[in-house]
């Protein structure tokens, strides 16, 4: 560990995850780089504190899980389940993400600066998933709160069985999963996307981008809806 | 003409095909368009324990002698990788059922008649309550496809954590609450509009196969600092293979429930029609552990249709470690007592028979969230009488164990098994009684 008045360095070529992860989830502020992930799983997962961290190469599986109030950076790319089930803080990709980026989420922002695989936001509950490319297919299943904003396009079966989140798209959508349709863009929605672009720190215009939701027609089992089921 | 008209005729006979049940279904069906849900297990006549006999003491096996030789019946659970292990006094534990399938008051007196014999409670669908949590010793945290009210802060207050892969009423499919259960506080636990019905996943989320589960376990072990056991619980589909890949994928402990287990509310069809009897799922996780040479380094816990120490003893014996139980546990807090035949009557149905768990108008105030029905179980009451249960079926599990010379329940074996059916035989891997045979080798 190499330790300046700035910054901690956790190097993963000295140390193994376990100290790194330990390092990162006890302390209770400060910024933190770390050094040749070379692709390790379930790294800084559990953070609980209000650190900084910035890890400088490639993630594997579930980077930055379960994070708490601590704001991570991924330079590079990151595997399947990036923040997933996150409470609140920030996490960033500047790369690509894998499948389930975000998945069940509760709360705070992932941003994913280029594209995302399939079922990103999968079961959201309540994050804010901002991707500045495209997503692949059955984003948002089951997705119950929160905002998945994509500014490229989106794959098969978006918002498939869609609760209460809400997903915004500027490019094209493939396919719209059952239950989710099109919705009206209203001020308030132009302005929570608003936000939600300014915090990711992504230029693109508000009004270019089109809003969908749930119809709210499979909430309750009915016979009627047979051929959805 | 030869009149027959006095000639004596034979009863009329329903057929065994058709039967008045059969019947009644396609009826409903008919009438509704809508499948059977109902809660509960299999209630068909399975192969199941009582096929089995415990031989007891002869003269090749010495006995104990009953209340005064100690026959002891703790056990620990998750040592092989976790820093701290379960130690619980009984091999019977209280499985997972959810805050919302169940009222909070029934969740904390499966908390305290656990925690007053020494043994473990789980959560369920539906997130961690502070009343179990406060009420619970040992508590186990389900995680589950839905992840509802999945963080991890009630992660790290769990004493384990079970990664919920099937369940044996329904293996390969996901859970189920509808509309009429869904108030206030159970849609805020689990971020649902009030009054949907709710399916939860039958899949995990962020994962897809064995492999991506085992760096599933390192993640929640990182998050958790190493400390807690990580169970897998299964349903009895393929449990060779489920307990052998649960085992490679590091999990410290495998729990196996078979098609008799009970649910909270999932299609009739899929409870009598998927998966296979306890029994038999016990030979085959018990089979992939010893092949594997981590039979009691990675811990068994058999449930589905687990009733008293006789179960529990042939259980051990056939190689479990502990068992789970779910609906004799609700018995033992007052669900389905004759003593509310009037009310449930009023509902259709007889006491014994009752099943709709999922409408949410338990006259016992179990399986409820309507906070008046909720009020009529008293949870220290419950308690206690969950307690009592747990104390007998432990009597009755020392009883046998003593019975065929064993001063630990851990040390009963497959020696002291025979099977009265051949079915039985052949799926508990046991001789037949009065035989050496086991059909099949
Ligand atoms: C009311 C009820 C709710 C249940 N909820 C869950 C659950 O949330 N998660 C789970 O893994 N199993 C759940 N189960 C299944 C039990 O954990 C257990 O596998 C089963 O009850 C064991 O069989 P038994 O009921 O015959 O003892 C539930 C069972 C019942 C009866």
């Amino acid at each position: 560990m190499t330790t300046t008045l700035a910054n901690t360095e956790l190097d993963l070529a000295k140390l193994d995850r376990r100290q790194v992860n330990r390092a990162l989830q006890e302390a209770a502020k400060g910024d933190f780089t770390v050094t040749n992930p070379g692709g390790t799983h379930a790294l800084a997962c559990g953070l609980m504190h209000p650190v900084s961290v910035t890890i400088k190469g490639h993630c594997g599986y579930y980077a930055a899980g379960m994070n708490k109030e601590a704001s991570v950076t991924i330079e590079g790319n990151a595997g399947t389940g990036v923040a997933e089930n996150m409470m609140s803080g920030v996490v960033r990709v500047t790369g690509d993400a894998s499948q389930s980026a975000g998945a069940t989420g509760h709360g705070g922002l992932l941003v994913i600066e280029g594209n995302t695989s399939a079922r990103c936001g999968i079961s959201m509950k309540g994050i804010d998933i901002v991707v500045g490319g495209n997503i692949g297919h059955m984003c948002a299943f089951m997705a119950q709160a929160g905002c998945l904003v994509v500014c490229g396009d989106a794959g098969a079966d978006l918002g498939d069985s869609i609760y209460e989140a809400r997903i915004y798209v500027r490019g094209r959508v493939a396919s719209l999963g059952a239950d989710c349709i099109e919705k009206e863009m209203r001020d308030e929605h132009r302005a929570e996307l608003a936000d939600l672009l300014e915090q990711a720190g992504m230029d693109a215009d508000p009004s270019a981008f089109k809003r969908y939701g749930s119809a709210r027609e499979l909430y309750n089992f009915n016979i009627d809806n047979l051929d959805a089921y | 003409m030869a009149d027959y008209s006095d000639a004596p005729r034979t009863l009329p006979k329903k057929p065994w095909t058709f039967d008045d049940h059969t019947l009644s279904e396609i009826r409903r069906a008919a009438a509704t368009g809508i499948y059977d849900i109902r809660g509960g297990g299999s209630k068909r006549r399975l192969p199941h324990f009582d096929d089995l006999v415990l031989l007891g003491a002869s003269i090749s096996r010495y006995a104990l002698e009953g209340y005064r030789e100690k026959c002891g019946t703790d056990v620990i659970l998750g040592d092989r990788f976790a820093s701290k292990p379960l130690h619980l006094k009984i091999p019977i534990t209280i499985a997972g059922m959810s805050f919302g399938s169940l009222s909070a008051n029934a969740k904390e007196a499966l908390g305290r008649g656990a925690s007053a014999m020494g043994t473990s409670t789980t959560t369920g669908d539906g997130g961690m309550t502070p009343e179990e949590r406060g009420q619970s010793r040992h508590l186990v945290y389900q995680y589950l496809p839905s992840r509802y009210g999945m963080n991890p802060d009630d992660l790290r207050k769990a004493d384990a954590i079970e990664i919920v892969v099937g369940q044996g009423a329904k293996p390969g499919g996901g859970g189920m609450l509808l509309g009429q259960k869904i108030t206030d506080r159970v849609a805020g636990m689990r971020t649902l509009p009030v009054g949907v019905d709710q399916r939860s996943a039958c899949r995990h989320p962020d994962w897809t196969g064995p492999d991506d589960m085992e760096i599933k376990i390192q993640e929640l072990r990182e998050i958790t600092n190493w400390e807690k056991p990580i169970y897998v619980k299964v349903g009895a589909a393929r449990p060779y293979y489920d307990t052998a890949l649960s085992v490679k994928a590091g999990a410290d402990v495998v729990v196996v429930d078979g098609m008799q287990g009970g649910t909270a509310a999932t299609q009739d069809v899929f409870i009598e029609h998927v998966g296979i009897p306890t029994l038999a799922a016990v030979r085959e996780a018990v089979r992939a552990l010893t092949d594997l040479d981590m039979h009691r380094k990675v811990q068994l816990v058999v449930s589905g249709g687990i009733r008293n120490g006789a179960d529990v003893a042939k259980a051990l014996a056939m190689g479990a470690d502990a068992v789970a139980i779910g609906t004799a546990a609700l018995v033992a807090l007052g669900d389905n007592d004759p003593a509310l035949e009037a009310e449930y009557q009023k509902l259709g149905t007889t006491a014994g028979a009752y099943d709709d768990w999922h409408e949410g108008r338990d006259p016992a105030g179990i399986s409820t969230q309507d906070p008046e029905l909720a009020k009529r179980l008293d949870p220290v009451k419950a308690g206690h009488r969950l307690a009592n249960y747990l104390a007998v079926m432990t009597l009755e599990l020392q009883t046998l164990a003593r019975a065929n010379g064993k001063s630990h329940v851990r040390n009963l074996e497959p020696e002291d098994l025979a099977a009265l059916t051949v079915e039985a035989a052949a799926m508990a891997g046991v001789p037949l009684a009065g035989t050496s045979w086991i059909p099949g080798q």
